[in-house]
Formats: C-alpha cells, structure tokens, sequence
C-alpha cells in the first residue's frame, strides 16, 4: 500500500469509528434501528489491496466498535465475514470488469454499486444480529432487525459514497 | 512437510478468517456469562474517555430535565422524612447516626443503549471511585441494573433492559416474590415472571425490590402492573411498566451493601458443609 493509501485509511478507520459510536449508535429511529455506516471503510478498501491485511483491518474494527458498545464479538465477526466474502461478491455485481482490475467504486453504474452495498449490507447485519439475539427462536427478530437496519445502512452508505466522490473528480 | 506449508500459504486468507471468526464468537459467548467480559467492555480508559468528552458536551441540553427530576426526588424525600418525624412520638434520632447496611455513591451515566437486546450502561466512576462488581445501581424513580464489570475510573452496567438480567422483585401489597425479565420488545415494560396464582394480582399494583438478594436493598420502586395473564405452571405472566424512563438517565446511585462479604462467606460454608 501506497504512503497516502495507509493515510487516507488510517483517517477514514478513525472517522467511521467516532461517527458509529457517538451519532449512528444513538439514533434509535423506531426504538431499535440503528444504521451501520462502519462497513463502508470494508465496501471502499482498494479493491487490488492485499485481501490478509484487509481480514486483519477489519477484524480489528469490528472490535473497535464491539468495545465502544459492549457486545463481545459481533461486529468483529460480521465484517470479518464481509471483508472475506467481499472478492465474491465483487465478482457477481461487476462482473468480467473486475478481473480485469477495472473498476473503481465512484465510477461503476449506479445499479451494480447499489447491488455491490445491498449484498454486503445484508450479509454483515445478518451476522450481527444472528449472534446478538443469538437464538433460533427470535429468527423473526433476527430478519426484521436485518432488514429495517439494512435498508437505513444501504441508504447511509449510498449517500456518503456520492458526497465524497463528487469531492475526488 | 512441503505439501502441508503449500497448503497454509494456499489456504491462508480462509484459516485467518476462521480462526479471526472463532475470536469472535468466543468473545460473544463469552459475553452471555455475566462476570467474565473483561477484556471488551467500554469501561477503560479509551473508550471511558471518548464517552466522557461526549457526555460533557451533550450535557448542557439536558439540564433542565434533570434539575426538575432531582427537585421533584427531593420533594419526595423531603415529604418522607417529614412523615416519618410525624409518626415518631419521641424526639427521632439524628439519621446520620443510625447504622445502616447500605451505603450510596453518586455517579453519571456517560454511555447508554436500550435497543438491542443486551443492554449495557457506562457510568464515570470505577474502582477507584470505591465501585465494585455486582453493587446494583438505581435512578431517583427506580432501578436501573447492576455493575457487571469496572476499570480504574469507569465502569459498565447490565441494564435491566437486557435478556440475562433476572432481578428478584415482589408485589408491594401482599409481599409475593417474583423475578423481573425483559423480553426486548419495549424500553419502558418488563415481565415479571414466576409470580405464584394464588398472589392478588391487580392493575396498577406496585412492585419493589425484594430484600432477598444482598445486591438491592429491600422495597426500591420498580415499576406498576399495566397488563397480567395466567401462563404456564400455574404462574403469572405479568407486564411491569417500569417507573424509571431507560430511555434518558443521566444521575444515578450505586448501592453498596457492607455486608456482603459476611453473607457470601457464610452461604459458602453452607454450601461447602453440604457437599
């Protein structure tokens, strides 16, 4: 990684961490959806960047935010499971033109962004909240969390990747 | 040996996500059990900072909220007192005189969920502060939790608010016993569980603390009966509005029972005779 790669990263882990737990973890819209903007920092990581690092990086933000909220090792596990995934997924939303080292995230349809956010969103809430309420149980609990949640994350997500890249072109 | 170090390098990215995955499931775990989270809990010195600063800012907004709540605690208090001076046919004691097993710290609460279905608080005060793991903590209207784990000079709380806590608690009128659980659907009702169907239940019935564990002392406001239905094993299934908004906290006491280690040791003898 590039000088102003590990700046521009080091900077973006630190803000996400501080905007989740201080503002995005206390908005409690309908008394219990909170968006989780944190994973744009696994969505956005250099696509051509060493995939160890990025487990490791990620494992470590989880983590952040698990000690910011006391909740053990959930968000550590959910974007680990996300940072993995994420070459796969990268694959089915922009398909051939990724293996060619193509794409960069401002500049791709909007359609096949949104795919990209929606199905990383998903999978990381529905890790979140599978080993939070941790109980087959709840399983309704468990979708109706991932989905209102999702949908506020997706959005949030959506929204800041146009506000910053309006800034980079 | 050639093929088994192929075999990690191949297979590196997979066997660092399952063993990173393993951490943290074990972290969860092992935050299921109530004493044991001690390395991933809010209360240090970082984490306790951030909140403070935080706490110190958002403050201001709430402070007329909070002057009224303590004015009208005061007034409670003060109307106690003047009850109990009344009742007294002989000139009373001087209070501060009188021993007690309880003692009150005062503390503020810098960090606060109730939407997930594990809640927690962060509070300013930690071992220095004289805190200690399992003192309960309370709100000028009622109970709020019980410290499940401290640090130098912060410390977290199990929220009543949260699927673990069982708190024992009794019906104010006719001193039945019963344990408070919170099914995670509203911030501001738990269930009372475990209430025999014999007991009068009505709507509106106060509930208290129980003096039956050294963590709370005895008869603490916990909230009035909103709704009740007969469950399984011939025992009630009760709703408890709580009496203490969870929503917004700010000041709040820490409980500390002088005699706990006395009773501790003594039940352990017990304990240990009977094995």
């Amino acid at each position: 990684m590039q000088n102003s790669d590990f700046l521009l990263n080091t900077v973006r882990f630190i803000l996400l961490v501080l905007v989740q737990v201080l503002v995005l973890n206390h908005v409690n819209f309908l008394g219990y959806v909170n968006p989780y903007l944190y994973v744009l920092f696994i969505l956005v990581f250099p696509l051509d960047g060493n995939k160890t690092l990025l487990l490791l990086l990620s494992f470590i933000l989880g983590l952040t935010i698990d000690i910011f909220s006391n909740s053990g090792g959930v968000h550590a596990a959910a974007s680990i499971t996300i940072a993995y995934i994420r070459p796969v997924v990268l694959k089915f939303a922009f398909g051939v033109s990724y293996e060619y080292n193509m794409v960069k995230i401002n500049k791709v349809p909007a359609n096949e962004r949104l795919t990209y956010i929606v199905v990383l969103v998903v999978l990381h809430h529905l890790v979140l909240f599978s080993l939070e309420i941790f109980s087959f149980s709840h399983i309704l609990l468990i979708l109706k969390s991932t989905l209102f949640s999702g949908i506020f994350s997706t959005i949030l997500v959506f929204c800041t990747l146009l506000l910053f890249s309006r800034k980079n072109q | 040996m050639q093929q088994i170090i192929f075999f990690f390098i191949r297979n590196k990215n997979f066997l660092l996500f399952a063993l990173l995955f393993l951490i943290s499931v074990h972290l969860t775990i092992q935050t299921h059990s109530f004493h044991s989270n001690t390395y991933v809990s809010s209360a240090n010195v970082v984490t306790g900072g951030v909140y403070s600063v935080r706490n110190d800012i958002t403050d201001y907004f709430g402070l007329e909220n909070e002057n009224e709540r303590l004015a009208n605690e005061n007034i409670r208090l003060h109307t106690q007192i003047e009850r109990l001076r009344n009742a007294t046919p002989v000139p009373p004691p001087d209070s501060s005189l009188l021993p007690t097993k309880f003692q009150f710290r005062g503390a503020k609460v810098i960090n606060n969920t109730y939407s997930r279905s594990k809640n927690y608080l962060t509070l300013n005060k930690g071992i220095s502060d004289g805190l200690k793991i399992d003192m309960g903590v309370i709100a000028s209207n009622g109970i709020v939790g019980i410290v499940n784990n401290v640090s130098s000079r912060y410390a977290t709380v199990q929220s009543i608010l949260n699927t673990e806590s069982q708190i024992n608690v009794k019906l104010k009128k006719s001193n039945h016993f019963g344990s408070l659980v919170w099914n995670t659907k509203e911030p501001n009702t738990a269930q009372l569980i475990d209430v025999n169907r014999l007991a009068p239940v009505q709507f509106g019935d106060t509930i208290v603390t129980g003096g039956k564990s050294t963590i709370f002392p005895e008869g603490i406001m916990v909230g009035t009966i909103i709704d009740f239905k007969v469950g399984e094993n011939d025992s009630y299934q009760i709703d408890v509005k709580l009496s203490n908004d969870m929503t917004s906290l700010d000041h709040v006491y820490i409980i500390e029972n002088l005699d706990v280690t006395e009773i501790r040791s003594l039940e352990k003898e017990v304990y240990n005779a009977e094995q």
